[in-house]
């Protein structure tokens, strides 16, 4: 078969970028597990793994960035929703544009942002610690939590809260009975976007901390930095673990929410 | 009064939000080097920025600036060629096929930019690859691709099948058909992708961090963590942040209201 | 080629989708300047025979010539046939005149001359003055006309309409159906037509092409087919019908209702099972007298504009659609006649269902994709190849498909006057025929059952054994 006429059928287009999502996707994955189980030598090991579960500044910093990851979760939700919600809402709102203004820091660079958050702290002369950590965790991530909720919630057909009110449901009712189960594909989205990044930042949590308090991506990033390039990758599988789980049980919300308009 | 309540948290949240910024760009109009102290109006740091003579810990700053945008432009400009003709494939591909390279485009939109990073220095360093220019924009062509296809693949949907088959059936070349009757109609979620992957590649700090190597390439990201840490920002990076932000700001909201016009125009003919 | 004005040739073509077949075993020709519609339900295979025409699909056998050369492998760009689709594909980023100028433009043709063109396909289909518009903006039926003139424009040798009115309501169907058979005239090209409504297909086309389950059951014109319908799906499918089971019982002699009527019919040998199929219409009603050949009652009397349609039961339990200029009311006593000609005796495909299937065990039977119970029969193993007959009315359909051996998809349901006659698609794509009393609606799923006693097994020899 000629190659013009294995491109004529259209299913084959997307060739080349399969080729290249083996090659800067599927691979290197593997090269994590692969350095992750073999030593330097090149031998097969599971010391990588283990010295992970001896190391106890590793599983420190591990165990704080999970408890990190919970509170800046839970803290985005709880001030994401209400935004999204009254932004949804055709009573306070109107126009798609008031979103922009709610998801536009994500567009300026992460770490310009931190840093201004940390001048601003020591401007004001608040020590740096946990609490500026969180806060700017919160500050960096609260539009990624907004932003999928309010695209569910603005896409819900009215007409079934129209039908719970309808079928007597008071305002709380229709909201906890409908609206919020209706919504929770947004909120699983949401959670994703914010937890997984939070565990992994590096540079932020130094910046925001005085370098008190270190993230697990920290972690891997000095371990990468310093050549200890198979206890990095380790570190990493542990990472890629905690992903699939979190993906098993949170599903894809993920691409719901972007594939409908994307983020502009 | 509920209204009162929710424009007051709006507030607030927005406040929250904003504060940082609004910080950096009080702080860009004075000469102090310390952010925060202010030592009188000046707009001394703007010239500075401007006459590109600035040099930080980290080298020219306008370097820094000259590369992120050039790795964002190649970067975005392949994988907006790359997800759309990917996005075509998909759509249609059938069953396992398409279930599989839809897995593989979600990866690197679900993994960490760490994982990311760490996995594509891990191949570099594997297929003997010197870092640097080229290794950073194919890790950027990686995690921007996805978000093309994704914006491209509802154009598709929304696309009456039979227009590509209309052109060929009115004496097109399967080329042909592509560029004149397809390409338009995808232009808008091609365009999306495109300034989507843009504005990803600029702001991206660990994926490059981990693949730019050791030839001392700086992005504008790069830049700021090198001169943080080695004490103290470069002033003239508030009024770099300030155009940034006041450029994405206009942009952003010039998309959004053209779009919700178009969408009104579209409301009332129907 | 056989003949110098044949334009398209389909020669045994078949097409399959995965395991589904599509279409089995085609044989089509088409004269230039002829108008041809493929008619049938859908999924019966008429939009992909368009489609291999058109070259957007490539038959798995069989060839297509068109102007006398060979296709099969020509892409669809290089064939002289232009297509207007069911729902117009219009091109949205351009406007009507780029839109009826794109096909132009490809061939390099001058630009005055595409301007003259253009302007004279839009003046033929009633669209003056709309060029510049955006396809957008215009309503169905001036999107549709749209579509016709950017496909003539081209001046193709044929021109494919799929489906092309279904989007419109009934009254702008009415309007564009007139239209398309004066463009048709005026054109002098070939067209093949491609609908589900058998109206359209009456009104519009010189030859009808009636296809289901992706094989032709009927060529000819609307008069033929109306007329002398050669099966129950044509007969059925085409108009209102009584539908009997008959017996032929000698040359011009056929019997139903229990009920001997002469017909014109002959050769189809003697006692032989028929169907017959009576056109309400063709049915005389009167009231009651000793001159009719059968009595009845009236259940029904709906009036329809022209006539009135009647239902009218037998004392036997036959039910008659009737129609007739003059109403008689409901629970009125009738008598009717039949006349020889309007009698249609048509050979039945099938007596019984017939399944070819293996011996699981000895008394299981795997028949179409599953696994029957029956009697254990004498010198028939395990493993050995069978042949099932079953009787139409020996088959058992449940509601719930857990409570059938096997389950499958009623596809078709006939009513011949005193029963239905369902065709069931079960789990490996093959049909089983039920006749019953019970009323099922057609896409209804169902569970077979089969007693062991209605089966009657005999063994398939080998070759060589």
């Amino acid at each position: 078969m000629k190659i013009s006429n294995i491109f004529s059928r259209r299913s084959s287009w997307s060739l080349p970028y399969v080729v290249f999502l083996l090659l800067f996707v599927a691979l290197p994955l593997i090269l994590i597990m692969v350095y992750a189980f073999f030593d330097e030598g090149g031998n097969f090991t599971l010391s990588n793994l283990t010295r992970f579960f001896g190391d106890s500044d590793a599983l420190s910093t591990f165990a704080v960035s999970i408890e990190i990851a919970i509170e800046n979760t839970a803290i985005c939700l709880l001030l994401g929703y209400p935004v999204a919600w009254i932004l949804a809402n055709k009573r306070y709102n109107r126009s798609a544009v008031t979103i922009i203004i709610f998801i536009l820091p994500m567009w300026i660079n992460a770490l310009m942002r931190t840093l201004a958050t940390a001048d601003l702290f020591n401007m004001l002369g608040i020590p740096l610690g946990k609490g500026t950590l969180l806060f700017g965790m919160v500050y960096d991530y609260l539009p990624f939590m907004i932003y999928p909720i309010y695209n569910v919630l603005r896409r819900m057909d009215p007409s079934y809260a129209e039908a719970a009110q309808d079928l007597g449901a008071k305002p709380s009712g229709v909201f906890l009975n409908v609206t919020l189960p209706l919504s929770l594909p947004g909120i699983t989205s949401g959670i994703m976007m914010v937890f997984m990044p939070t565990v992994s930042t590096f540079a932020i949590s130094e910046f925001l901390t005085n370098n008190k308090i270190k993230l697990f991506g920290t972690i891997i990033q000095e371990n990468i930095n310093s050549s200890m390039w198979n206890y990095g990758a380790a570190l990493s599988f542990i990472m890629l673990i905690i992903i699939g789980i979190s993906t098993l049980l949170g599903g894809s919300g993920e691409e719901d929410a972007q594939v409908q308009g994307g983020l502009i | 009064m509920k209204k009162f309540f929710a424009r007051a948290f709006l507030a607030l949240i927005l406040l929250l939000l904003y504060a940082p910024l609004i910080f950096i760009a009080i702080s860009s109009f004075t000469e102090s080097r310390v952010l925060g102290n202010w030592t009188g109006f000046s707009t001394k740091l703007y010239g500075n920025l401007f006459s590109g003579s600035m040099q930080g810990a980290a080298g020219s700053l306008m370097t820094a600036v000259y590369n992120t945008l050039i790795i964002a432009l190649i970067a975005a400009l392949v994988a907006t060629l790359l997800g759309t003709l990917a996005a075509i494939g998909i759509f249609y591909s059938r069953g396992r096929a398409k279930n599989a390279v839809m897995f593989l485009n979600n990866i690197p939109m679900v993994n960490p930019d760490v994982i990311t990073g760490v996995s594509l220095f891990l191949l570099f360093v594997f297929l003997g690859i010197t870092q640097g220019y080229v290794s950073v924009i194919l890790a950027h062509i990686t995690f921007c691709t996805p978000y093309v296809v994704l914006n491209v693949l509802p154009k598709l949907h929304q696309m009456n099948s039979n227009t590509y088959e209309a052109a060929l059936d009115l004496g097109a070349t399967p080329g042909q058909a592509l560029r004149k009757v397809m390409i338009p109609q995808l232009l808008p979620g091609m365009l999306t992708g495109f300034i989507l992957s843009f504005t990803m590649s600029l702001d991206d700090f660990a994926v490059t961090f981990f693949t730019r190597g050791t030839i001392g390439l700086e992005t504008l990201s790069t830049y700021i963590y090198t001169d943080a840490r080695k004490g103290g920002l470069t002033p003239e990076l508030r009024p770099l942040m300030t155009i940034i932000f006041i450029v994405v700001f206009a942009l952003l909201v010039i998309i959004n209201i053209r779009q919700e016009r178009a969408a009104k125009k579209k409301a009332l003919i129907k | 080629m056989s003949e110098d004005n044949t334009i398209i040739s389909i020669e045994h073509i078949s097409k399959k989708f995965g395991d589904k077949r599509v279409l089995d075993d085609i044989s089509l020709s088409i004269k230039k300047g002829e108008f041809v519609t493929i008619l049938g339900p859908s999924g019966c295979g008429k939009t992909t025979t368009l489609r291999i025409i058109a070259g957007f699909e490539t038959p798995d056998e069989g060839n297509l010539y068109i102007g006398g050369n060979l296709m099969n492998n020509v892409q669809p760009h290089k064939r002289p046939v232009n297509t207007v689709f069911q729902r117009y594909a219009l091109f949205p980023h351009l406007n009507v005149y780029d839109n009826i100028a794109f096909g132009l433009k490809l061939q390099g043709v001058a630009k005055d001359e595409i301007e003259t063109r253009v302007m004279r396909v839009l003046k033929m289909v009633g669209m003056t003055d709309y060029e510049w518009r955006n396809v957008d903006s215009l309503s169905g039926g001036q999107q549709q006309r749209v579509a016709i003139a950017r496909a003539i424009v081209n001046r193709p040798t044929v021109l494919l309409l799929d489906e092309p009115l279904s989007a419109l309501d009934h009254k702008m169907r009415k309007d564009m159906q007139i239209e398309l058979k004066q463009m048709h005239r005026t054109l002098g090209i070939t067209f093949v037509y491609v609908t589900h409504d058998q109206e359209e297909a009456l009104t519009l086309s010189d030859t009808v092409v009636v296809m289901n389950e992706g094989v032709i059951q009927q060529i000819g014109s609307p008069t033929d087919i109306y007329n002398e319908p050669v099966n129950c799906f044509v007969a059925d499918f085409i108009g209102e019908s009584n539908i009997f089971n008959a017996t032929m019982i000698e040359d011009r002699k056929v019997e139903f209702m229990g009920i001997e009527f002469d017909c014109v019919d002959e050769g189809f040998g003697e006692n032989v099972p028929v169907d017959v199929v009576v056109r309400p219409e063709d049915i005389y009603i009167m009231p009651r007298t000793d001159k009719g050949q059968f009595d009845g009652v009236v259940s029904s009397c709906i009036f329809k504009g022209v006539h009135y349609e009647m239902i009218v039961n037998t004392p036997d339990g036959y039910e008659l659609m009737i129609q007739d200029y003059n109403p008689f009311e409901a629970g009125m006593e009738v008598s009717m006649i039949i006349k020889p000609n309007d009698i249609q005796v048509m050979r039945k495909e099938r007596v019984c269902n017939s399944f070819e299937g293996v011996m699981a065990e000895a008394d299981h039977v795997e028949i179409l994709g599953c696994e029957f119970e029956c009697k254990p029969q004498e010198g028939i193993a395990a493993g050995d190849k069978v042949r099932v007959e079953v009787d139409f009315d020996k088959v058992d359909l449940t509601d719930d498909k857990r409570d059938g051996v096997c389950d499958g998809d009623i596809t078709f349901i006939l009513y011949k006057a005193d029963h239905y006659h369902l065709t069931v698609k079960a789990e490996n794509g093959e049909n089983i025929y039920v006749d019953t009393q019970d009323v099922w609606e057609d896409r209804d799923i169902v569970g077979i059952n089969i007693r062991p006693e209605d089966m009657r097994i005999t063994k398939i020899e080998e070759a060589g054994a």
